[in-house]
């Protein structure tokens, strides 16, 4: 494949897009869009490679879904964005969507978002309107999974929605105080999924759910291989099992793994990246020592080696939040990062070295590889 | 007829305009008319269990409206501001 790439750049203060020329070399920026809008998530949908969702708000106004249906030329509103029912038994409304995934390649215009404070919505009509889904906004746990008071400081959140490519029924939830959330009948019914997933900061620390789950992948060539991303620590699951294994005990103890991502290999079932951050006494969540570095396992979590080459070798602070890593398909694999520091870095050699790309832009919140087309 | 006063984080609704007239005998009356007209508006401003969002503050006249159920007389004004709202 020699297709050029487009990222999809989703910041603090909008959006920019970046395309490459075929062998990933030249990369021109494009933007801004929706300048100061808060863009957490912005997504292109694969099924038709046209449409684009943006999860917007600003400072002052409340949340809503932009969308483009020509790949980005123009942009519409969606005319009923993700909201609670009025007079729901919570009080809740949204203050912020932040993730949006497509749905299943069966189901095409369905879409699924995950929202701040932790809830699910969907859309039928490819992001024009969209419905609580009452199977876990309505759940009886749903104040134990999601405390009113919970959450990270920007706001408890529903991290992520993860769909089995075998099974539209199936599907995975990352959120930020149940951990993982497991569905078999799309969206009705919820169980946890956190066997031997560390809570370093409640009594028990192995709960049934309290988890802060920062992200999940499935393996791309093997859906029933999980990686997940924890605030306490890397681990893998292979199902039908149900006991996680922390994987990241083999990560160098000066690393440890914490971080915000990871990133599975298109093709090699063993290989994944993670972006270690430092957690350490109060969490400066920063790369620790100041020494930017992806790690990459080739033999799933075993063992963890370094890639830093091209990266700061000192005084660089910056980290890599939950959207922002990311791969394309191509082979040698692209990857991508886009920094707190608003800078975007890619290795078109599957870590080995990595380049500065683009530069300046306000901090990077989602980041999303796809082809130009 | 209730004129209203649109700030500058919601001009992309109004085609630019940051005066506008309305009917409504309500604060929340006022913006259904807005939002008929300018569909997506009242969401930004008003939460869907009907709560004037934190950064947001809504006027009528010299006195803040902390709710949709505030009256508004005919020829009345009513005033949309962007609060302070981080950097």
């Amino acid at each position: 494949m020699t297709d050029a790439i487009r990222l999809l750049v989703g910041t603090r203060k909008g959006a920019w897009m970046l395309r490459s020329d075929a062998a990933r070399a030249g990369w021109r920026t494009q933007g801004p869009l929706f300048l100061g809008q808060i863009v957490n998530h912005f997504v292109r949908d694969p099924r038709d490679g046209r449409t684009l969702l943006m999860a917007a708000s600003t400072g002052h106004l409340g949340p809503t879904i932009l969308r483009s249906t020509d790949g980005g030329t123009s942009w519409t509103e969606a005319s009923r964005p993700p909201a609670f029912p009025k007079g729901e038994p919570h009080g809740r409304a949204v203050d912020h969507t932040f993730w949006l995934e497509p749905g299943h390649a069966s189901e095409p215009g369905v879409w699924w978002a995950g929202t701040s404070p932790p809830a699910l919505f969907r859309s039928a009509d490819g992001g024009d309107t969209w419905d609580s889904v009452e199977g876990l906004n309505l759940h009886p746990q749903v104040l134990d999974w999601f405390p009113p008071e919970g959450g990270t400081p920007d706001g408890a959140i529903l991290n992520q929605v993860v769909i089995d490519p075998r099974d539209a029924r199936h599907m995975y939830l990352a959120t930020c105080s149940a951990g993982v959330l497991e569905t078999t009948d799309q969206g009705q019914g919820w169980r946890p999924l956190n066997q031997n997933v560390r809570c370093d900061f409640l009594p028990d620390p192995y709960p049934e759910f309290g988890q802060d789950s920062h992200f999940l992948a499935l393996a791309p060539s093997d859906p029933d291989r999980l990686w997940q991303q924890n605030h306490c620590g890397v681990y893998r699951l292979d199902r039908p099992g149900e006991r996680w294994t922390r994987i990241g005990e083999a990560m160098p103890k000066d690393i440890g793994d914490v971080g915000f991502t990871i990133v599975p290999h298109a093709r090699e079932r063993d290989t994944a990246w993670v972006w270690p951050m430092d957690g350490t006494d109060v969490w400066p969540r920063v790369s620790p020592g100041g020494r930017p570095a992806a790690y990459r396992t080739r033999d799933g979590g075993a063992s963890w080696e370094r890639q830093d080459r091209g990266f700061p070798v000192e005084q660089g602070w910056f980290t890599v939040k939950r959207q922002a890593f990311c791969a394309d398909a191509r082979d040698p694999m692209g990857l991508y990062i886009g920094t707190t520091g608003g800078e975007i870095w890619m290795s078109g050699d599957e870590g080995e070295t990595w380049r500065q790309v683009a530069a300046h832009l306000p901090e990077i919140y989602s980041l999303s590889a796809v082809p130009a087309g | 007829m209730i004129r209203v006063a649109i700030p500058s984080q919601l001009i992309a609704y109004t085609a630019g305009a940051t005066r506008v007239e309305a009917d409504g005998a309500t604060v929340g009356a006022v913006l259904d008319d807005l939002d008929r007209r300018f569909p997506g508006l009242k969401f930004r401003v008003v939460d869907e269990q009907d709560r004037i969002r934190r950064h947001m503050r809504v006027f009528v006249g010299q006195h803040e409206a902390k709710a949709l159920a505030v009256p508004v007389r005919d020829g009345g004004e009513v005033l949309i501001f962007g609060a302070l709202s981080g950097g």
